[in-house]
């Protein structure tokens, strides 16, 4: 199972995956994209760190704002 | 309300609406001019306002109309227009990553960075580090998180793809995440 989850998580490698999570601020994000997406974040410390660090920073620029 | 009140209720909302349009412009100047035109627009239109929002929200929404327009003039500045394709080519940029796109530096763990939004020097790191971005990766990416357009009427506003504008934000967002670790999280243990 361990080396099933390591397959599924590199469909998409880190360059790929956080174009993916920017690109998700912006857009929907198809369902296979969705997927392997997932994947990957169950697989990556450094892509989750920057998924939450992407929705962070929208939030200090609402913040900013007002 | 009445003339003279909603007047004075329009003119309260000037340093709130010159404060937006100095973050999205950078250009003080350019700033005013557009919050007096907004001014102008709202007291000469004061038929428009229907009381289902607040005024500051109405003259908000008639600023970002005007914010868009100046920054569609200063777009046909050719200066400007030169780096834009520049700023859209997404192979310049890739030195986050290697060749095989695992990160080049790993993103750093930054606790618990809720507890920044409560900090004013927070703010300043981040308008320093959004000064430190190109011109137009800037703008656009204020038009997308400041004044809350969505993607289409962006690329509606400066006639670039979806595609553009998704590296545009992209790159943005990679430098301005690199720029506040570096200057605010990667200091955390020594606050």
């Amino acid at each position: 199972m361990a080396s099933l989850s390591r397959i599924l998580g590199h469909l998409i490698d880190c360059r790929q995956a956080t174009r993916l999570i920017s690109q998700t601020q912006d857009r929907p994000a198809t369902g296979w994209e969705a997927v392997r997406l997932r994947w990957h974040l169950a697989v990556c410390v450094a892509c989750t760190r920057f998924d939450r660090q992407v929705a962070f920073m929208r939030e200090a620029m609402r913040r900013f704002r007002s | 309300m009445d003339g003279p009140s909603f007047t004075a209720e329009i003119e309260r909302q000037r340093s709130y609406l010159l404060r937006v349009a100095v973050l999205q412009l950078r250009d003080r100047d350019l700033a005013e001019d557009v919050v007096q035109d907004t001014l102008l627009a709202a007291l000469t239109g004061q038929a428009g306002f229907t009381g289902k929002s607040t005024v500051k929200t109405w003259l908000t929404g008639i600023l970002k109309h005007k914010i868009v327009d100046a920054i569609r003039r200063k777009q046909r500045d050719p200066v400007l227009e030169a780096s834009l394709p520049e700023e859209m080519d997404l192979e310049e940029f890739d030195g986050f990553f290697r060749e095989n796109g695992s990160w080049q530096e790993k993103p750093a763990d930054w606790g618990d960075p809720e507890s920044s939004l409560a900090r004013k020097e927070f703010f300043d790191v981040m308008q320093f580090c959004l000064d430190k971005l190109p011109a137009n990766t800037g703008r656009v990416f204020m038009m997308r998180e400041v004044m809350d357009l969505d993607t289409d009427e962006i690329c509606k506003e400066l006639r670039i793809t979806a595609n553009n504008l998704w590296v545009i934000l992209y790159r943005a967002r990679m430098a301005l995440r690199q720029c506040l670790e570096q200057h605010w999280f990667g200091q955390a243990q020594a606050r």
